[in-house]
């Protein structure tokens, strides 16, 4: 099974449009919970090698701070929501009110909910407006939360694409805050990596099929 | 530090070896183990950055022989071998095989890291070499790099600091 040779650039659109989709909601989402104007770029699909996905993410020993979830269901995928470790030091200071930072051990057990709870919130909208889309039974585990090396946290989601392939397929929508002069500033990633068994169902569940 | 040292980095999935007075490093190691051969008398050393226990889990039938424990300290020795190191000198050092997530479900692959050390730790045994350092499981990530000639290898975590083995 080389699924990713079989990918088309149909193939790629639909998932851009998933990105689309998904990410908007969560970047509504994410404006009401910090009250702020949230933007997100359009998402990038793209095939790419193990090591050149950690480094679009920004590098193995970048220091970020990361919700992930396991999609279950019809498409079981791996999510991560990586933050700027600044950023989401931000994010939770404004939620909670509290000045609790990700720098130190040991992190403040509000700051960690927070972020846990920050997650939630994304990933459910992201995946409820997929299965809105899609009509597929999609849900999620519980949020774990990780603060560390971005390699050591993204290379999580590549165990089950590392059994039948050197590279995966990542749906990447980065979120953007624009400020008064309108510079883009990216405070986020969502990356989506379907189960290599997810991309046939989340094709067929959208009337297009992965041509032999 | 002089100035003609390299430092040979090594992505996921992937292996090279190392003669002082260079340096060989792999980042970010979460679930995937890092492990390091050496030859203190040649000052040789490999390292191979691995992904899964277990080269019968592919299922697309080629195998890239970095990613699998079994396969990737075969394919490390023969390496090291071919490039001047003996067998009988040879030892490990290992690092990685976090959990860098925590969950109650029961999936096998949610513990991929643990399973990645017994394996680089079997096949080591198969083959009579030694284990002189270890730091492995826990919940955090890891940078490791290694110097042939000191043969120390330097772990580098987000809380921890750096430490020597």
């Amino acid at each position: 099974m080389n699924f990713i040779k079989k990918i088309s650039s149909t193939h790629l659109d639909i998932l851009k449009e998933i990105g689309n989709i998904g990410a908007g909601n969560a970047a509504t989402a994410l404006s009401m919970i910090l009250n702020k104007k949230i933007e997100m770029s359009v998402p990038n699909v793209r095939v790419v090698s193990f090591n050149e996905m950690i480094e679009m993410a920004g590098g193995a020993e970048n220091v970020v701070a990361s919700v992930y979830l396991r999609v279950e269901g019809d498409a079981p995928s791996h999510m991560f929501f990586i933050l700027p470790l600044e950023q989401a030091n931000k994010y939770i200071e404004q939620m909670t009110g509290e000045s609790e930072s990700f720098e130190t051990l040991p992190y403040g057990e509000l700051a960690v909910s927070a972020l846990q709870e920050l997650g939630n919130i994304l990933a459910g909208s992201y995946l409820t407006s997929l299965s809105n889309f899609t009509g597929l039974h999609l849900f999620h585990s519980v949020p774990a939360t990780s603060i560390d090396m971005l390699g050591a946290i993204i290379s999580f989601g590549f165990i089950e694409l590392s059994q039948f392939s050197d590279y995966v397929i990542v749906i990447d929508t980065a979120l953007n805050k624009t400020n008064d002069e309108n510079v883009e500033l990216v405070d986020g990633h969502f990356f989506l990596l379907p189960d290599p068994q997810s991309f046939d169902i989340i094709f067929q569940s959208l009337g297009v099929t992965v041509d032999e | 530090m002089n100035n003609h040292q390299q430092i040979v980095r090594v992505g996921i999935a992937d292996m090279n070896i190392v003669k002082a007075p260079n340096l060989i490093r792999t980042s970010g190691l979460g679930s995937c183990v890092g492990v390091v051969v050496y030859d203190s008398y040649q000052q040789i050393a490999g390292l191979a950055h691995i992904m899964l226990p277990d080269s019968s889990l592919a299922k697309n039938g080629s195998v890239t022989a970095a990613k699998y424990a079994d396969t990737a300290v075969n394919k490390l020795i023969a390496c090291l071998i071919k490039h001047g190191a003996r067998k009988t000198a040879l030892k490990a050092k290992i690092a990685g095989g976090a959990q860098m997530f925590q969950f109650s479900s029961g999936n096998e692959l949610m513990r991929i890291g643990p399973r990645n050390v017994e394996a680089v730790k079997k096949q080591l045994a198969s083959l009579h070499i030694e284990i002189v350092g270890e730091d492995v499981g826990g919940n955090n990530g890891r940078t490791i790099e290694f110097d042939p000639k000191t043969y120390l290898l330097q772990i580098k975590t987000v809380n921890k600091g750096i430490t020597y083995l």
